[in-house]
């Protein structure tokens, strides 16, 4: 693959990468929201896939496939499955930010991030790691996405989005970790969202609802 | 000798095994506490051969050195005792009906899985297969937390797991980061490993690395108990059955911290040893300032004894900050100490809650005169707590003490000093309440179910051996730090 089309196309996906996460603020349904997801993780595989085939190497292509089975459709399923449960039009309760201000939050962690990641570019100025701030940015905002909302699946998702910004800030950096590092922090995520699936639905149990407020039994 | 590296991981994934197929029975449980010694045992035996020296396997996948052979002893120390006493809890839940045979399973598997990640991350040759090792450990302790299923297990299950594996996701990019600040070229499938990146320490790029630390810092710290994601803690220690919140506030804590102590030792070659310890200092401080002004004013015991843990870990953050030889050892010291004491006031506060059916401080009166072997081992766990002599916490702190003194940390020993006595009053006006007195109409004597006894005894005579072990644990102790790069 030429370079400036190896570029085009991690750009392409850093850029959408963090387009999903952004909208994902501004969409507060669930439904919407775990599409959104699910595009994020379409994205987040492309990286890896194109540091294959543009290195001419098996491995990065391998770890995307794995990628885009579990983050762009095995996670989001999990999820969907997880959401159809939910009753009342399954939507996130009044925000506890507004969704313009949530924007503007939104606007203000991507420049903090562009100017977070820095050292990363002038450290190995690769077309990966010029690309890095987006996928930061998106994870800055998936902290945000997790103590802003109030529904235990919204943090869920929140969780999700971290981990995607993670590992996209490492298929672009990196060429990607060493395998074993990889697949274990694979099936640690994947085993992660299992126990937070199982956890939410034991929660509408014994509570009826998800909504966190709920959690005040135990404080100081 | 290789053959031994694995034990400590592959012992307790046969407990599990054998537990998730023929469900929980007296022996899988007493399989799983074989297990667990032959940590100890493993432990034991490296820490005799390593001597300094760090045993790799032929994979380069496992490594132990003199820190990873201490870990080993703590991790065995505290789960024998806990495996032990599950026997005894769990017979007690399936009796009175709270739990069913399935919940039993699980326990009986993700008990020994709990082992197993835990003397993985210890033993990890890479810092990446040691996070993964740590991450694992909250996946498998999600349903340990929550085994009572009551609304409030289930509230301090939630918060436990967001707050952890958030935490351990920063951990995560920080990893990613130092191994980013590394690579010059070609990616290698060992440019993670600790020895690797130890030797190249000098190669990394400062400023990557600099934000790779302070992210190592807070995930890492997050899972030890370090302020500011502290806040599971309290509620995951006192959720939890007694015989897992012996294993999280004893072990699990120290393991964690143990990932910190790793990557700083690599951080202090690239960045010099003052990046880490600012932070290292304020977290400390705070976790410490925190956890003893919630520890005075808790009307739970188990509560109690979760910010008890708290304040040690920011006592061990402190030593860690220090970072001299003498700093070093006594925390491991400490870790050690902590251990074997937590897990005897856990396994004795789950004894007390199971004959009242409550943790509130003030239902509980009179114990030593009711039930005298959990009364004393409650009382020696809160006696080793407190630090006072000759029980092995006061050497440590004592070698925390005189670590600061000697790097002419005044000031921070001072304000130390305060909040462990702030604390001290807290344990000793809870304690006696609990223990001492009179029993009044409608407190009966009590006899806890006889694994729990048994337990008890041992853990009180592990404590008291802890007092006549620094002779042949100095040397060890000392290696360790050595392995860690601690000068002085």
């Amino acid at each position: 693959m030429i370079t400036a089309t190896y570029t085009g196309i991690l750009t392409l996906a850093a850029g959408s990468f963090l387009l999903a996460a952004v909208l994902i603020v501004w969409r507060r349904g669930l439904r919407a929201t775990i599409s959104l997801l699910a595009w994020q993780g379409v994205a987040l595989a492309t990286i890896p896939i194109a540091n294959g085939v543009h290195q001419r190497s098996w491995m990065p292509i391998a770890v995307g496939i794995v990628v885009l089975a579990l983050r762009g459709v095995l996670l989001p399923l999990l999820l969907a499955r997880a959401v159809r449960g939910e009753d009342q039009g399954a939507r996130e309760p009044t925000p506890l930010v507004n969704t313009t201000a949530a924007l503007l939050v939104t606007a203000a962690l991507t420049m903090i991030a562009y100017a977070a990641t820095r050292p990363l570019i002038e450290h190995s100025p690769t077309p990966g790691t010029r690309a890095a701030p987006a996928a930061f940015a998106a994870l800055l905002i998936a902290v945000f996405v997790m103590v802003s909302r109030r529904r235990a699946m919204s943090q869920a998702i929140g969780f999700l989005m971290l981990d995607n910004g993670i590992a996209a800030t490492a298929f672009l950096i990196t060429a990607g970790v060493p395998l074993i590092v990889e697949l274990g922090a694979s099936l640690d995520i994947l085993f992660a969202m299992i126990v937070l699936g199982v956890l939410t639905d034991r929660m509408r149990q014994s509570f009826g609802d998800t909504d966190l407020n709920q959690l005040r039994e135990l404080r100081d | 000798m290789a053959g031994l590296l694995f034990l400590p991981i592959a012992a307790p994934l046969v407990a599990a095994s054998l537990a998730a197929i023929f469900g929980w029975h007296r022996w899988t449980a007493i399989v799983t506490a074989l297990s667990a010694m032959a940590i100890l045992g493993a432990g034991v035996t490296l820490a005799f051969f390593t001597d300094g020296e760090s045993v790799v396997d032929s994979h380069h996948l496992v490594r132990a050195d003199a820190l990873s052979s201490t870990m080993l002893l703590v991790i065995g120390a505290v789960a024998t005792l806990a495996c032990l006493a599950s026997i005894g809890y769990i017979d007690a839940e399936l009796a009175d009906g709270h739990t069913s045979p399935q919940a039993a399973r699980l326990y009986g598997v993700l008990l020994p899985l709990f082992l197993a990640t835990m003397a993985l991350s210890v033993m990890a040759m890479s810092i990446g297969v040691m996070w993964v090792g740590i991450e694992a450990t909250t996946v498998v302790t999600a349903f340990l937390v929550g085994h009572r299923r009551t609304r409030a297990a289930l509230e301090a299950t939630w918060k436990y797991v967001i707050i952890c594996s958030f935490g351990i996701a920063l951990a995560f990019l920080g990893t990613v980061l130092v191994y980013f600040a590394g690579t010059t070229g070609e990616p290698g499938n060992h440019s993670l490993d600790i020895d690797v990146l130890l030797s190249g320490a000098a190669r990394l790029d400062p400023r990557v690395t600099s934000l790779a630390a302070g992210l190592l810092l807070l995930g890492y710290g997050a899972k030890a108990g370090l302020v500011p994601f502290h806040t599971w803690l309290a509620d995951a220690h006192s959720q939890a059955p007694a015989p897992v919140s012996a294993l999280m506030s004893g072990v699990l804590l120290s393991v964690a911290f143990y990932a910190l102590l790793r990557v700083k030792s690599i951080i202090d070659l690239t960045l010099g040893e003052g990046f880490m310890r600012v932070g290292l200092i304020v977290m400390g401080l705070l976790t410490l300032a925190v956890a003893a002004l919630l520890l005075v004013v808790q009307t739970d015991f188990k509560r109690m004894l979760a910010y008890s843990s708290m304040e040690n870990m920011g006592i061990v953050a402190i030593a860690a900050a220090v970072g001299t030889r003498l700093a070093i050892a006594a925390l491991l010291l400490h870790v050690l100490a902590h251990g074997v004491a937590k897990a005897l006031v856990f396994v004795s506060s789950g004894a007390i809650q199971g004959a009242h059916g409550s943790t509130a401080i003030a239902n509980v009166r009179a114990v030593l005169a009711r039930s005298p072997l959990v009364g004393s081992a409650f009382t020696l766990g809160i006696v080793v707590l407190l630090g006072l002599p000759p029980f092995a916490m006061f050497a440590s702190e004592w070698g925390v003490a005189r670590a600061l003194a000697a790097q002419h940390f005044g000031w921070l020993l001072g304000t130390m000093l305060v909040f462990v006595a702030i604390a001290f009053t807290g344990l000793v006006r809870a304690g006696s309440s609990m223990m001492l007195g009179a029993p009044q109409a409608g407190d009966t004597p009590f006899v806890p179910p006889r694994a729990i006894g048994g337990t008890l005894i041992l853990g009180i005579g592990l404590s008291v051996a802890l007092c006549f072990s620094l002779g042949p644990l100095t040397n060890l102790l000392d290696a360790a730090a050595t392995t860690l790069g601690a000068g002085r």
